[in-house]
């Protein structure tokens, strides 16, 4: 990105004034050399976000931003609904409420490495990944939509998670105002097989050890000690969220018009909040927000089930849920008044403050951990979110890596089997369906995720807690 | 008269499609090739079941995104992968035949699904004597 096009506020924050029918200012969150590197697509992407009709505040950008669909990938925005507020089906991409989980296993490093083989080879059988894989579960209509409106407690009711799961997952598991007759059946075919599965692409179940701690104070409270291990998950809604994203972005694109706006660039797609068709996006996305709590909640049951298979003493505990692609109706004081916003955050992790009233008693004083993915070769973060992140960008952060190179590009320079070698010599042991699969993931197409969580932490979006590297990765 | 012809183009995330025909049909036909050698090397496909795909729409670029759409809903819940298509196109009316076979995960070594066709980089337009049909699609 061409740095001379941005007024720099501070060390890691720079603005882009509002010009050519941009409603508010753009702001970038980043170091110089992550500027340097960005794409200049994200400097037009930020610009058009805040070209949209009730835009507060500025358009945002975290330090992993890169080129997007509409909004740029780690994009951040709030619309008022009592100023012309939109909701932008583009803004919240595709794989509607993609997150990551991270569990507590209580098992020591030295217990995991004497059966480190084993455990892959049993999560690998135990957890549907890559394309084709279909679940345990089938549903019917009226499962279906159970399903959409019950989130990870209908999972638990069904007997397929903890109930101590609910209070550590975003909206208690169970986002409310979802529609599944909002929902094309189109979307719910695409799922209907698919509860429990991985995917493909950058999704992965991963099994880590905590290799640093950085806030030894937020570490204790979230539960995190040195040497510990982990296990996290990344993986969203599946089919379902797919299809609605890519029916209610046409839906858009083609009533834009029709509701006076004039998009930027169609993949910014979007409906006044109040809109028929806004309304139904938004009870539609819920149901997707549901159907990837469910999934994230079945994945771990299966992977609770393939741990004991190995340690029947051990349960897995969840640390916390967090979803990187949603829009949310949330609160913030603004010159003295309350203001209902709808934050869309693509690519972009919801980091409420310590005190925030949404989150769990006995994280609350700590603030919301905020889990960023690496990938299979590369360390993963833990994060928690701080008072200045609620005024910096409605409690958000970045969500990982990102890409750096192009799939075709890694799969001509790698090839899978020889990558897994690698990595196995390294003390990580992968299992996937797809050795072209591992090719186009290897860690090198990604960027340096250190670099970001670093930005994230110096800029005070959230506060560096701890460093986990990866011991067995299951890729979809 | 050109080759038909298909070819992938760079996106940061993600992959872009783009199929070369002397019609639009032939174009639209190349870049559903490109789009299923995203997931897969297209010769481990066989051609052995017959698929219709119907799709209406009056603007040429979004009808490319709905044929791709169709296309990626009939490879998830069919759960096949498809390598011959034969597009036919009449006044926004897009009637096509695929053949493809069943997903096997072993031998066809599935690489990523993919989530949608988007409308960035979207394109269909023709250049000197050929059609070019193109845009980014989400894995």
């Amino acid at each position: 990105m061409d740095i001379n096009k941005l007024h720099r506020i501070t060390n890691n924050q720079w603005c882009i004034e509002p010009a050519n029918g941009m409603h508010v200012q753009g702001i970038i969150f980043a170091s110089e050399e992550l500027i340097l590197e960005m794409d200049e697509k994200v400097y037009e992407q930020v610009c058009n976000v805040a070209k949209l009709p009730g835009i507060v505040n500025a358009s945002y950008a975290m330090p992993d931003a890169h080129w997007g669909y509409g909004f740029p990938i780690g994009g951040v925005a709030a619309f008022d609904p009592q100023q012309g507020g939109v909701i932008s089906a583009g803004g919240v991409g595709f794989d509607i409420s993609c997150g990551v989980r991270t569990l507590h296993t209580g098992l020591t490093a030295q217990q995991v490495m004497s059966k480190q083989n084993e455990l892959a080879d049993i999560l690998y059988k135990n957890i549907p990944a890559g394309l084709g894989s279909t679940g345990i579960i089938h549903l019917n209509k009226k499962q279906m939509d159970a399903m959409l409106t019950g989130g990870a407690r209908w999972a638990i009711e069904r007997g397929l998670g903890d109930h101590a799961d609910l209070e550590r997952i975003e909206e208690h598991g169970c986002m409310q105002g979802a529609d599944p007759d909002q929902i094309s059946d189109h979307a719910k075919e695409r799922q209907k097989n698919e509860m429990g599965t991985l995917g493909s692409g950058n999704h992965y179940l991963e099994l880590q050890k905590v290799v640093e701690i950085y806030d030894a104070n937020i570490a204790k409270k979230f539960g995190i000690e040195m040497d510990d291990i982990k296990i996290s998950i990344h993986c969203g809604s599946r089919g379902l969220g797919h299809q609605i994203g890519t029916e209610f972005l046409k839906r858009m694109v083609v009533s834009a018009k029709g509701h006076g706006i004039t998009l930027p660039d169609r993949e910014l797609a979007c409906a006044p909040i109040d809109s028929k068709i806004g309304q139904a996006y938004l009870a539609a996305m819920r149901g997707a927000i549901n159907c990837a709590l469910a999934n994230r909640e079945i994945i771990t049951h299966l992977t609770r089930q393939a741990v004991k298979k190995i340690f029947p003493d051990i349960h897995l505990e969840l640390l916390y849920d967090v979803s990187h692609n949603t829009c949310k109706l949330e609160q913030y004081e603004m010159n003295g008044e309350t203001k209902n916003l709808y934050v869309h955050r693509k690519g972009a992790t919801r980091a409420f403050c310590p005190g925030h009233p949404s989150l769990p008693p006995a994280l609350r004083e700590a603030g919301q951990p905020v889990l960023i993915g690496g990938t299979m070769g590369t360390a993963s973060y833990i994060l928690a979110g701080t008072e200045k992140s609620m005024h910096l960008a409605y409690g958000s952060a970045c969500h990982g890596a990102g890409r750096n190179m192009s799939r075709r590009k890694a799969n001509k320079l790698w090839r899978g089997g020889r990558i897994m070698h690698e990595l196995a010599d390294r003390g990580i042991l992968i299992r996937s369906p797809s050795m072209r699969g591992i090719a186009e993931e290897a860690p090198a197409a990604y960027k340096d995720v250190s670099a970001v969580v670093n930005v994230a932490d110096q800029a005070g979006l959230s506060r560096l807690v701890a460093k986990l590297e990866p011991l067995i990765c299951i890729k979809g | 008269m050109i080759t038909p012809h298909w070819e992938h183009f760079e996106h940061q995330a993600d992959m872009g499609v783009r199929g070369f025909g002397n019609m639009p049909a032939e174009a639209f036909e190349q870049v559903a090739l490109a789009t299923s050698a995203i997931i897969t090397d297209l010769q481990l496909i066989n051609p052995t079941h017959e698929i219709n795909i119907f799709c209406e729409e009056t603007d040429q670029e979004l009808l490319l995104v709905d044929w791709l759409n169709a296309l990626i809903f009939e490879m998830s819940t069919r759960k096949m992968l498809f390598n011959q298509f034969k597009v036919y196109l009449d006044n926004g009316k897009l009637t096509a035949s695929v053949w493809g076979e069943p997903t096997n995960i072993k031998r066809h070594q599935p690489a990523v699904e993919i989530k949608g066709a988007t409308y960035t980089e979207l394109a269909v337009y023709k250049s000197q004597d050929h059609w070019v049909a193109q845009c980014v699609v989400d894995v």
